[in-house]
């Protein structure tokens, strides 16, 4: 089993999210990056995948140079080779994201390509669909839980409280979300390893895309401090009274 | 002008998600609204329907098409894009409304524009649009240059209103039953089993939600939150931390990699608000946090607050609550 998974460098936002004064992106000075949750989680079952049905997991993200920090923290949990398809710092809109990745795929061969549902920051739920386009492979999006099989996959995903559950042949895309497995923590042997490795680099070609992002802005602060009713237990009855107010006992 | 609107049903009923996309799309300019529904025409919400604004209802039976199959919903939407000339199609930003509209844009070849809380035609193939980065901690102002814009609605961002119709103008509604052509392709993937869950309350959907974070302290603290939320009608809903360390199931994280809420209360105990769990439950209409610590984060989103520990807070509010 072949599989490629795609993550993304994105700042690592902590207790506060702020904007450069040019309001094109996000303030990085007080912060490191990483990889979304929902990625960690795709390198993690690409890796598992491999452990029980054998195969080598691949990883890429589409960034710029520093963004090598990020493959090689996917190499040490166990992805065996990695691809930098490098950009000059400028933004990839999802379609031109997708040929890109496209372009990957078809060179090398996978069986199955990984990706989290949406991108931590820039939020578009496309690149995996778009993806799947371009390759003419089926897609499910939002999976929580993967079965693979020499044939297929069997993915699930929740639905309204409950859950539906889809069968695709392979090869396939498959965007996972948060919660499809518990992340492991890198070994030293696999930090060793990741430090070493080669890493490829294309340099693929961004085109314009019908939108157009003009400025990111922080909503207008719905902060305020909370009014504060008591403390402990003796602050219930004013609570009680708060909740009936806002009509949530009735 | 028209603009076209995937309707999610819940049983008989448009789902709530995608009254607040109607909302939205009736903002658009001054347009026909019409919808798409996948379901028996017998059972169309047609009141509901036309109390939002909708003229028009394409209806997909499922004599024709059964069940969800993501791309062959797509197909409908770009086939009826094209008869209607709309110049715009939405859904709710869901699991399944990002998914069709992201295999829409995939099959045209148009941009989409994924959790727009402001939609506003500018002339022309141009929209003027607000929407969400970071799961809506961030909005981002962009300009979509499209012959169709094609979008899904945040719908924490957006309440649902209805369009209040006149007395002149009496809401009428024309159901049409729609026959599209599928190709094999587009039927690969499809839902085999769709469950929700039966009978109960979803996170999503919540009037209430009780929320648990580090504060609970381990896997075994959760039943008093869990009697709190039956007492109120609503559910449990935890912080990232509660999940990643295993107390409680993935399914129940309220944060921007779990779900996103609107519930008329949202009661945050023991939770210090790191902003992704904020982004989960900004859309709640009121915030009540229950915490040791004065100088929580939560404390800024949060209406009012109690300083205290919820192991002692909680069984008191449910003793209070169970004497009324």
């Amino acid at each position: 089993m072949e599989i490629l998974v795609c993550v993304k460098r994105v700042p690592t936002v902590g207790g506060k999210i702020a904007v450069t004064p040019d309001g094109q992106q996000v303030d990085t000075r007080m912060s490191g990056f990483s990889i979304s949750p929902h990625e960690e989680c795709a390198v993690e079952e690409a890796v598992q995948i491999t452990e029980r049905a054998g195969g080598s997991v691949s990883v890429l993200t589409l960034g710029p140079e520093a963004a090598i920090e990020q493959l090689r923290g996917a190499l040490a949990l166990g992805a065996g080779r990695a691809v930098l398809l490098e950009t000059d710092g400028r933004e990839f809109g999802p379609i031109a994201t997708a040929a890109a990745i496209a372009a990957e795929v078809r060179a090398h061969g996978y069986d199955l390509v990984l990706l989290g549902n949406e991108a931590a920051d820039t939020g578009d739920y496309q690149v995996g669909v778009r993806l799947a386009h371009e390759l003419g492979w089926p897609v499910a999006t939002g999976i929580k839980n993967l079965s693979v099989s020499p044939g297929g996959v069997v993915a699930r995903r929740e639905y309204r409280g409950g859950q539906e559950a889809y069968q695709l042949p392979l090869p396939a895309v498959i965007t996972v979300k948060e919660g499809i497995n518990l992340p492991r923590y890198p070994s030293l042997p696999g930090r060793l390893r990741a430090k070493r490795a080669a890493v490829e680099r294309s340099a693929p070609v961004s085109a314009a895309e019908g939108l157009r992002k003009e400025t990111l802005r922080v909503p207008a602060s719905s902060q305020h401090q909370a009014t504060v009713l008591g403390n402990g237990a003796d602050a219930v009855p004013e609570l009680v009274r708060v909740l009936d107010e806002l009509g949530i006992l009735s | 002008m028209t603009v076209l609107c995937l309707v999610e049903l819940d049983g008989a009923d448009p789902a709530d998600v995608s009254l607040r996309a109607l909302t939205l799309a009736r903002t658009l300019g001054d347009p026909s609204v019409r919808s798409v529904v996948f379901g028996d025409s017998a059972n169309v919400p047609a009141a509901a329907l036309a109390d939002y604004g909708v003229t028009d209802v394409y209806v997909i039976e499922p004599g024709t098409l059964e069940g969800y199959a993501p791309q062959a919903w797509a197909r409908v939407l770009a086939d009826l894009a094209t008869e209607t000339g709309a110049t715009a199609v939405l859904a709710a930003g869901t699991d399944r409304g990002n998914e069709v509209l992201a295999h829409l844009g995939a099959i045209t070849g148009l941009p989409m524009a994924a959790n727009c809380t402001v939609v506003t035609p500018d002339g022309g193939r141009t929209h003027r649009l607000v929407r969400h980065r970071w799961a809506g901690l961030l909005l981002e102002d962009a300009v979509m240059e499209a012959p169709v814009a094609l979008f899904t609605v945040a719908t924490d961002a957006v309440s649902p209103v209805a369009a209040g119709v006149s007395a002149e103008t009496p809401a009428s509604l024309q159901v049409h039953v729609h026959k599209p052509e599928l190709a094999e392709a587009d039927l690969v993937v499809r839902a085999a089993e769709s469950a929700g869950r039966a009978g109960g309350v979803s996170l999503a959907t919540a009037r209430v939600v009780v929320g648990g974070g580090r504060g609970v302290g381990g896997p075994d603290g959760f039943a008093p939150l869990e009697e709190l939320a039956e007492l109120l009608g609503g559910v449990v809903g935890v912080s990232r931390v509660v999940t990643s360390e295993g107390w409680r199931p993935h399914r129940q994280q309220v944060g921007q990699t779990g779900t996103k809420i609107t519930p008329e209360l949202y009661l945050a105990c023991g939770i210090s608000g790191a902003i992704q769990h904020i982004a989960g439950c900004a859309g709640a209409k009121h915030i009540i946090a229950i915490n040791t610590d004065p100088g929580a984060p939560i404390l800024a989103h949060a209406d009012y607050a109690i300083i205290g520990d919820l192991h002692q807070v909680i069984p008191a509010l449910v003793a209070a609550l169970r004497a009324r």
